[in-house]
């Protein structure tokens, strides 16, 4: 069946509640309304309002009582509503939501799942464009992960929600609407690890969630060119796979890494240091980055001017092959 | 017309907190009874609240002391609010759950959690070591108040089960000004959870009077705003707290919902071992604050009741002092544990996060042997 990538989501959130009673759905609107993208569209009307409910506005709340609910004995699925809203939680996130495993000597788990529709694109007013992998990537305890592809979007949700960690789904807003064939039971790489989703020889492209798309494009793009690149899609940010990235980049001598979020300590940067320290005698140049740039986040007539996309990327494909 | 549409069905005025602290102990421990605070305890249960609160200033003291003996990094010491936290941690029972703050030595002693692995935190050989489903007691939470939306959440998933267990966060004054027990009693309010919030309101936060904390005629009036009732008890009168929170656990329990509840108590130490209280507050304001001392009112109506003799004094005193030994002997010259642990706990399922690094360490401690060994 063809579906888009938010009801392959919405499918992988159902699938996981069918599977297992123990797992709730709640946060902002996403009960009757079904969430602002329409994500958790009629889980409520399947499972009830004990299992998928609407939660006061106060997202410190909403990943605190995930927490307690956790340590109750609940898989919690939790979201936020927007990226730039999950700062309230902040706190919640970083000093309970990731350490109480590491606090409690293993004793505490949290299989909490939260998902946060991130990354911009959509001409959204501010706040909700924000690409704040970094901050929950750089958070020990944490796993983050980003789907790419409609099928990733439901195996992903369905491996976060089962895997006993709290992980973080940064789900590709611009790419709720995308379609693809999604055939059930859905079989994709394991959760944390990289995919080449198309071989090349000469440049390697590595991209995630939204950027996976604008770099398969950049690949197209550059055929006519003459230029033969590869699509790494990286999937996970933390942990990062190493080794599917080294052997591509063995294979290719370049790598250009994609990402929406600002450049300087963002995920390209630590992609690089891996690069150069593991495959250093295969680099036949520099590693390039096509990001954001390092201001907030534009208002939306300018935003096509900061997104990373198909032109930037092949500005620093060839940057890479001149070199 | 133009008033806006109330949330609840409840009047306002029924949460209101009552207009003086409920007070049923005199500080020369005459005991005033109130019909609306019962005090349902039998004699044995009525020692063992002293017992809890003689044995928590026992090893709440040997704690400083080893702080000041360079055993531990620093301690937060409870001296004076030893009714609040025995008295609220005592109206719980054993299926209940405790979410504490860091100063909450009392609440563990009364849970029956060893007091030596309480230490752990503070002497920095782990961050906790005790396992908290064994006497449903959370870690300490340092980050103020944040606990209170674990403990919300937590009874949350209670309800959902038809589960009737309770949980309490305990919190001080200082934390009500934070967000966190601001979100946690809404949605408590909101999923009408099994949740009593326990302010010790010991009128520091640190170097901060209340007053310059809160504008609020007191901190119990907040819980109106959250559709919940409001209690204020004498906290250093271990009955009135008792029965204050016997009151609040018992509705909670009932399906009712979620109380708070403001304990009027004193830090009579400092805030910690590294505080100097001389610089914000008056020796005169400490001397006064002692003479409210609630083990001291506890005993003469103990006493007076024919409750504790000499004999049964020496005994909780050799209890306390022996409870102290066990808790320095946990705790004296620990040792940290391989520092290889430090990779095992941070996930379950350690996806490759920690391959390269670990083998950095295990490569710095094998040279600091050779160095030994050398």
């Amino acid at each position: 069946m063809t579906v888009t990538l938010a009801q392959a989501i919405n499918r992988g959130i159902h699938d996981a509640m069918e599977a297992d009673d123990r797992v709730l759905m709640f946060g902002e609107d996403v009960g009757k309304l079904g969430g602002v993208f329409r994500v958790t569209d009629t889980l409520q009307e399947t499972f009830g309002t004990d299992r998928v409910y609407d939660t006061p506005l106060a997202e410190s709340g909403i990943i605190g009582t995930a927490i307690g609910l956790a340590m109750y004995g609940f898989r919690p699925v939790a979201e936020m509503q927007f990226d730039g809203f999950a700062y309230p939680a902040f706190e919640q996130f970083t000093s309970h939501l990731a350490k109480m495993r590491n606090r409690s000597r293993g004793r505490v788990k949290l299989p909490v799942t939260v998902r946060i529709p991130f990354g911009g694109g959509i001409g959204a007013v501010e706040h909700h464009s924000e690409s704040p992998e970094t901050y929950w990537a750089h958070t020990a305890g944490l796993k983050v992960v980003s789907p790419g592809t409609v099928a990733d979007g439901y195996a992903m949700t369905r491996a976060a929600i089962a895997a006993d960690d709290p992980v973080i789904v940064l789900e590709p807003k611009r790419r709720y609407w995308m379609k693809d064939d999604l055939e059930l039971p859905v079989t994709t790489e394991p959760l944390h690890k990289a995919v080449v989703r198309r071989p090349g020889t000469d440049v390697t492209v590595v991209a995630y969630g939204p950027m996976l798309k604008t770099a398969m494009e950049a690949a197209d793009a550059a055929e006519e060119e003459g230029w033969s690149l590869e699509v790494v899609d990286l999937r996970s940010l933390s942990p990062i796979d190493t080794d599917t990235l080294v052997a591509s980049l063995q294979r290719t001598g370049r790598m250009v890494v994609v990402h929406e979020a600002a450049q300087s300590l963002g995920p390209a940067a630590e992609i690089a240091a891996r690069m150069q320290q593991e495959a250093f005698y295969h680099l036949e140049a520099p590693i390039l980055r096509a990001t954001g740039y390092d201001t907030p986040y534009p208002p939306a007539m300018l935003e096509e001017f900061w997104l990373p996309d198909v032109d930037r990327i092949l500005d620093r494909v060839e940057e890479a092959l001149d070199y | 017309m133009g008033a806006s549409q109330p949330a609840g069905d409840v009047d306002p005025s029924t949460l209101l907190p009552p207009a003086e602290p409920v007070h049923l102990l005199d500080p020369d421990g005459t005991y005033h009874e109130d019909p609306d605070h019962p005090v349902d305890l039998d004699d044995d249960q009525l020692r063992m609240l002293y017992r809890h609160m003689v044995v928590t200033r026992k090893v709440d003291r040997e704690a400083i002391n080893l702080q000041r003996q360079g055993q531990l990094g620093v301690y937060a010491s409870l001296l004076g609010q030893e009714a609040a936290q025995v008295g609220g941690a005592f109206a719980l029972s054993e299926e209940d759950w405790v979410f504490p703050s860091y100063r909450e030595m009392g609440a563990a002693v009364t849970r029956g959690v060893d007091t030596g692995k309480m230490l752990h935190l503070f002497r920095g050989t782990w961050l906790s070591d005790h396992d908290p489903y064994e006497h449903h007691f959370a870690l300490y939470s340092i980050p103020i108040g944040t606990q209170a939306l674990h403990a919300a959440g937590f009874a949350m998933g209670a309800k959902f089960d038809d589960n009737p267990i309770v949980t309490m966060a305990y919190f001080g004054d200082g934390a009500t000004s934070e967000g966190d027990p601001h979100e946690a009693m809404t949605f408590a309010g909101v999923f009408k959870a099994p949740v009593v919030f326990f302010v010790q309101n010991n009128q520091w936060a640190i170097s901060v009077p209340l007053d310059q904390q809160t504008a609020a005629p007191t901190l119990a009036h907040k819980a109106v705003g959250y559709g919940m009732p409001g209690h204020h008890c004498d906290g250093n009168d271990v009955l009135a707290t008792y029965a204050v929170t016997r009151k609040a656990v018992d509705r909670a329990r009932s399906g009712a919902g979620p109380a708070l509840i403001e304990a009027l108590t004193y830090r009579m130490e400092a805030h910690t071992t590294s505080d100097d209280p001389s610089r914000y507050r008056t020796r005169q304001e400490e001397e006064e604050a002692a003479k409210t001392d609630p083990i001291v009112r506890y005993k003469l109506f103990l006493e007076k009741e024919g409750l504790l003799d000499a004999d049964l004094g020496e005994q909780v005193e050799a209890e306390a002092a022996a409870e102290a030994t066990r808790m320095r002997d946990e705790i004296y010259e620990a040792p940290h544990g391989d520092p290889m642990e430090l990779f095992e706990h941070v996930y379950v399922d350690d996806t490759g996060h920690f391959e390269r690094q670990r083998e950095v360490l295990a490569t710095e401690l094998a040279a600091r042997d050779g160095e030994v060994s050398a």
